[in-house]
């Protein structure tokens, strides 16, 4: 009997686990990924080459440990050591610009959404590899596109990975008990439904606060879902519109509806009011799902919860849009043939899906072949997240990706103009002309 | 006979070295020994400050090198809502959460410069909300403030069943600002209080004894001795304070971001926001700058104010 069981069996083991009890699928379950013949970009990989990297936080544990799995196989394969940091969320677009300023650092960075638009004049163009990506595993998703190239160009500047997207989750059991089976898709339904969650003592609620990831997801909702833009697809400031002024009206009839407190909301406040049974309906990640069903003193408000996506009031589509992990190479690395290696060889199929089916649904797959990955037929509940990347919405929407359209966000313009209405201290008006000043202000060197 | 001149070990130490003369020669020797000193300040000091200050003037993102802009960054900022907001808080916030640690820090200095049973560990516990990292307290502030969570509601509703609802904190303007400048005056009450007993235990207890010889009350006694002895001390502390909190940074960060509707934040929060986190380094740095002259004026009062001779010596004596 074989009984000596090495260190990467006991990581393989150990990974299955992880992989199964996240998402019910073994991790080397049979692949039914399909996979194009297409000949792979000729990358001389640099002698002597290392790497170095840095990616934000895992959200699930099977994340960073397929993810360090999956690199040590790139070594044992090519010879390059690369040593990767996982690094907080709220920090990764501080050392990114210290990385491009100062031209030293990582060699690789995995950001978010846009960051390849701020630094684009620093990075190594990866078209070889995403061409070669995007025909072996059926093209592309609509984000992925959005976010890796280069606006107006077919020049690839990241690759994405994955998109995380904030759905509606609901108490089936609360809606049901005021007469709704899942929340309406136009703006009066909505409102009504709200109204009735208020009185049921379950109510709705929203970040209205500085939230990175919520606010920012509401206050987007809101504008998209009335046909409202930051921009139109010249990249012209255009958010100060009648669109807007009715999705600022609507929203100043639905605030009074939310649980008090709101406008202080940050990332964390709605899965706690959610998971302390405090309010009945909020828009979140996947993770929120994960942390009641996993928890089980609260498995029983996961059971009667349930994925929507974002009501789609006057737009074609719901329109959410995902928060995309985007990886950069920098010219400053002395081996970016390497890096562009390592990065195609994390997102062929024998990597990148049992990374995906770690992540229980967290990450959405960028390439499209790989929605036939085993994660999305595990849970239904999860299976809403599968088509994240195929959303046509994007942080900057209509207009073309710049540096422009992430610092509006990260200024928090959009969500402190809803703000503003919802407590009443500016008329939708005001707000929407004191956003226009703030967004022409971000955008006045686009073009120059 | 012949005199012949040797030259002799002991002759050539009399006539020391040209490295040694020069080290003998004063300005040179001046030089020397601020050298240092100056070094450290230039790269620590002047080459950050200056530029900052350079970045003010530029239009420099991340990213992005900037060209110079001269005074644009300034006038934006003087039709910025959100600038002014931030000026109004920040004097605010400096303002009423000075005057409180002062208050409230003299206050328990002339407690702690009593004597009473464990009086050494009384006064080591009152350092604590100073010793605890400021991102620490803020997190217990924010526990303390939440919606929904908040400790103060859990006693008011279900325990006390004072109210029906919860407090709503930091869901509105001025009650999320006096919040904060709560969670300020907690955080700085140890600092004043523990330097302001530094400077009671200087005041020579003799005088206390002539006074009370010459039947003083309480109140002249603190009136005519404590306060003005005190002054010179009081003058440093709220220096530092004022400094301390007008570019007080972490505690707003950590619990509201500058939120709700942008009404908290501070200078310092604002350049943050917008210089590293919307990426514009050059208006960033604009607002930096714009503290300096808060701060100078500030310092100056407080200082020059403060330290008044006439203040020191009772009123009646100019």
């Amino acid at each position: 009997m074989r009984n000596d069981i090495t260190r990467r069996d006991a990581l393989a083991l150990g990974l299955s686990a992880a992989a199964i009890a996240a998402t019910g699928a073994p991790a080397n379950a049979q692949s039914a990924i399909k996979a194009a013949d297409v000949p792979a970009p000729k990358l001389a990989i640099e002698k002597g080459a290392t790497l170095r990297m840095l990616r934000p936080v895992r959200f699930v544990q099977a994340d960073e440990d397929v993810f360090r799995a999956n690199a040590a196989k790139f070594t044992k394969e090519t010879g390059v050591e690369i040593k990767v940091d996982f690094v907080g969320w709220e920090d990764i677009n501080q050392q990114t610009a210290v990385t491009s300023n100062s031209g030293a650092g990582p060699d690789i960075i995995i950001g978010f959404s846009d960051a390849p638009h701020i630094y684009v004049d620093k990075l190594v163009e990866l078209t070889d590899v995403a061409d070669y990506l995007g025909k072996k595993y059926g093209g592309w998703q609509n984000l992925a596109k959005a976010y890796g190239k280069k606006a107006k160009s077919d020049t690839w500047i990241g690759l994405p990975f994955g998109a995380t997207a904030g759905p509606l989750i609901y108490r089936k059991s609360v809606l049901k008990s005021v007469g709704f089976d899942k929340a309406p898709e136009d703006p009066a339904g909505f409102l009504d439904l709200c109204k009735k969650l208020q009185k049921a003592g379950k109510p709705a609620g929203f970040a209205l606060g500085n939230a990175v990831g919520d606010g920012n997801g509401f206050a987007d909702w809101m504008m998209w879902s009335h046909n409202s833009s930051l921009l139109d697809e010249e990249g012209n400031v255009t958010i100060n519109s009648k669109e807007t002024i009715a999705a600022l009206n609507y929203v100043k009839e639905l605030y009074p509806t939310f649980i008090a407190g709101t406008p202080s909301w940050n990332d964390v406040s709605n899965n706690r009011a959610y998971s302390s049974q405090e309010i009945g309906l909020t828009a979140n990640g996947v993770s929120l799902y994960f942390s009641l069903k996993n928890d089980p003193a609260l498995a029983a408000i996961a059971e009667d919860s349930e994925h929507q996506l974002l009501p789609k009031f006057f737009a074609p589509i719901s329109p959410m849009s995902g928060l995309t992990l985007n990886a950069m190479v920098f010219k400053h690395s002395q081996y970016p043939n390497a890096a562009k290696a390592f990065l195609l060889f994390m997102l062929e199929k024998d990597q990148y899906e049992p990374w995906l089916n770690a992540n229980s649904g967290y990450w959405s797959q960028s390439l499209a072949a790989y929605a036939d990955s085993a994660v999305w037929k595990g849970d239904p509940k999860v299976a809403i997240f599968k088509d994240t990347m195929n959303s046509t919405y994007y942080a900057g929407y209509k207009g073309p990706i710049s540096t422009a359209t992430g610092a509006v966000r990260a200024d928090y313009v959009t969500v402190q103009m809803f703000a503003s209405v919802a407590t009443g201290a500016a008329t939708p008006e005001a707000a929407a002309a004191e956003a226009e000043q703030r967004c022409k202000r971000y955008f006045r060197r686009q073009n120059r | 006979m012949s005199v012949t001149t040797l030259s002799s070990p002991a002759l050539a130490h009399r006539q020391p070295s040209w490295l040694i003369r020069l080290f003998d020669y004063k300005p040179f020797l001046i030089v020397m020994c601020l050298a240092p000193a100056i070094g450290l300040l230039a790269v620590f000091l002047t080459y950050p400050l200056g530029l900052g200050i350079w970045l003010a003037f530029t239009d420099t993102t991340i990213g992005r090198r900037g060209v110079f802009v001269g005074f644009e960054n300034f006038q934006y900022l003087l039709t910025d809502p959100l600038w002014w907001n931030a000026v109004f808080y920040s004097v605010i916030y400096t303002g009423i959460a000075t005057f409180g640690k002062f208050a409230l820090g003299f206050w328990l200095a002339l407690l702690l410069n009593n004597h009473f049973p464990f009086k050494s560990l009384l006064r080591a516990i009152i350092l604590l909300p100073w010793i605890v990292p400021t991102v620490l307290s803020a997190l217990a502030f924010w526990w303390i403030y939440d919606p929904q969570f908040s400790i103060i509601s859990y006693l008011l509703v279900d325990v006390l069943h004072w109210r029906t609802s919860n407090v709503d904190f930091l869901g509105s303007p001025w009650p999320a600002r006096f919040s904060l400048i709560a969670a300020n005056i907690w955080r700085g009450i140890p600092f004043v209080a523990i330097s302001l007993l530094a400077g009671l235990q200087t005041i020579s207890p003799s005088l206390y004894e002539a006074a009370m010889l010459d039947g003083a009350s309480a109140w002249q006694r603190f009136r005519y001795i404590t306060f003005p002895m005190m002054m010179p001390i009081l003058a440093i502390v709220m220096t530092f304070s004022i400094i301390f909190t007008f570019t007080d940074f972490q505690l707003v960060y950590a619990i509201t971001r500058g939120g709700p509707v942008n009404s908290t934040h501070l200078l310092a929060t604002l350049a943050f926001q917008r210089g590293i986190a919307g990426g514009e380094l050059g208006e960033g740095a604009a607002i930096a700058v714009s503290m300096i002259p808060f701060l100078v004026f500030a310092t100056l009062f407080s200082y020059f104010g403060l330290a008044r001779r006439k203040w020191q010596q009772g009123e009646s004596n100019d």
